[in-house]
């Protein structure tokens, strides 16, 4: 019975998946579903997944959603190397609590920024006004801080001295900036470093690799963009610009 | 000293928290925390920046304090506090829990693909049903307080979510099954439920022209046993009942409220 992944790497709950799956050798059929082009509204993609969410996992007739459950799934299902989500409990109340915090406190802001500041204008042909763009970066700067105090702090990685999930996850999401060429590492030293490190383990061909959608969005060719992602689209616009 | 919750039993992952560890007859020593009390607030700069408003469910309080910092560096509820280990997200305590007082397997199954069905749900739960059924509190009891009515056109972009994922949560993870994720009731059952009773106690009656969520809602209310689910929901019940209870709701207070109404979509 063959694993299934379905992805969209522009996200990057997605990348996590991605990666955690190729550096553990774990063989997959991958199926890329384009978000900015409405594949997730598709009859076949509801059929698989009626909250049409990606990233997916499929196995036979097991269906599983959301990115944290697909990889601890996979940690377990193929015994990958215990640093992932070390059997201590504490370590793994550190991994949950990054994990539960991560989607309001650490995806959304990021991917405001990319939205902000390069999909929006992208797609509408107007600029967000500069008020706007500063609030949302402000509000990174926050959570920024927060991740750099209450998560990070001196360690070399989120839980301690090893790699986790956590770090995955984080180093993803801190990256979703850099498709509208905004560097959230700049001025931030020991962020940097840590990424830095992350990299290194993933591997860097892997790492470019997963982010190369990300990083060639900006020469997305719009015209064939989807009337229902732009529906869609217009209402995140107003989440954003909120 | 033994185990600590920090906890509001307005908050809804909060009394998750505290029914799992009563059930499980877990001993911890309850810390009270007032979400709406006044206490005296720090310069803003000595917190993580403007966090409070930054987590809309939660408001400017006497979690919002240094002291609480101390315990809980995220400022959030529930917290908890074992020895020198403390920890944030109620996720991640029902699981530290879960384990380090060894709970019966159904909580948090052992079986790869039941286990996975849990997690799933209580992540998609993070991303969609927290904060969008918990606005109904805010919508008809908590803005009235303060006089802030939420526009008709947000009332009913609000109601037309919740349908969705009530639908969701019918269709995706109910099914015909007597629990959410199994035959067993599970942490999912237990998230899922308090967010359904915030928003019944509120006023809107999601359990209405529902028989399949109101039979299960009976299930899991079974397993918990009518004593401890009326003890748990005092304070929620007490609140809806007379709003006018929440007295004096300092300026500052209402900042964060305000700010917390206008993030409703």
């Amino acid at each position: 019975m063959s694993l299934e992944l379905y992805l969209d790497l522009i996200s990057p709950p997605c990348r996590a998946v991605y990666i955690f799956a190729k550096m553990n050798n774990i063989h997959f059929d991958y199926f890329a579903v384009d978000l900015l082009h409405g594949e997730q509204h598709s009859k076949e993609f509801e059929a698989i997944n009626i909250l049409r969410k990606v990233p997916l996992l499929r196995e036979g007739s097991f269906i599983l959603a959301e990115s944290v459950p697909i990889l601890l799934y996979l940690t377990r299902k193929f015994s990958t190397s215990l640093y992932w989500y070390p059997p201590d409990i504490r370590i793994q109340a550190r991994i949950d609590e990054y994990m539960a915090w991560q989607y309001e406190g650490m995806q959304i802001i990021m991917e405001k920024i990319l939205w902000s500041k390069l999909l929006i204008p992208m797609i509408t042909g107007q600029e967000v006004p500069q008020e706007k763009v500063d609030d949302v970066l402000k509000q990174a700067e926050t959570n920024i801080q927060l991740f750099c105090d209450h998560f990070l702090k001196d360690k070399p990685f989120l839980v301690g001295n090893v790699i986790s999930l956590a770090d995955l996850m984080a180093a993803v999401e801190l990256m979703q900036p850099s498709g509208a060429d905004f560097d959230i590492f700049l001025g931030r030293p020991k962020l940097n470093e840590w990424l830095l490190r992350v990299e290194e383990i993933v591997g860097h061909r892997l790492f470019q690799e997963a982010h190369e959608k990300l990083l060639t969005i900006k020469n997305w060719d719009i015209s064939i963009l989807d009337p229902s992602v732009r529906k869609k689209i217009l209402i995140m616009i107003e989440k954003v610009t909120k | 000293m033994g185990l600590e919750l920090y906890l509001d039993l307005l908050s809804q992952p909060c009394r998750a928290v505290y029914l799992f560890a009563k059930a499980n007859r877990i001993p911890f020593e309850m810390q009270n925390v007032e979400l709406f009390r006044d206490f005296p607030l720090r310069q803003p700069q000595r917190t993580s920046g403007s966090t409070g408003l930054l987590f809309p469910s939660i408001c400017i309080g006497e979690h919002m304090t240094d002291e609480f910092a101390r315990v809980n560096s995220l400022k959030r509820l529930p917290a908890m506090k074992d020895g020198d280990f403390t920890l944030a997200e109620s996720a991640a305590i029902l699981h530290y829990l879960s384990q380090k007082y060894n709970t019966p397997a159904h909580w948090y199954p052992r079986d790869l693909q039941a286990r996975a069905r849990v997690e799933e749900y209580l992540y998609w739960h993070a991303d969609s049903i927290r904060g969008t059924l918990g606005s109904v509190l805010w919508i008809q009891v908590l803005g009235p307080l303060i006089d802030i009515h939420v526009p008709k056109e947000k009332v009913d972009r609000n109601r037309a979510f919740i349908t969705q994922l009530l639908q969701h949560l019918e269709q995706k993870f109910l099914q015909d099954k007597p629990f959410l994720t199994g035959d067993q009731i599970s942490v999912a059952d237990l998230m899922a439920l308090e967010e359904l009773m915030q928003t019944f106690y509120a006023g809107f009656d999601v359990f209405e022209g529902r028989p399949k969520l109101a039979a299960w809602r009976g299930r899991v209310e079974a397993t918990f046993g009518e004593e401890l689910w009326q003890e748990t929901h005092e304070a929620i019940r007490k609140l809806c009942a007379d709003p006018k209870s929440l007295k004096d709701i300092p300026l500052a207070m209402q900042e964060g409220m305000k700010l917390r109404l206008s993030k409703i979509p």
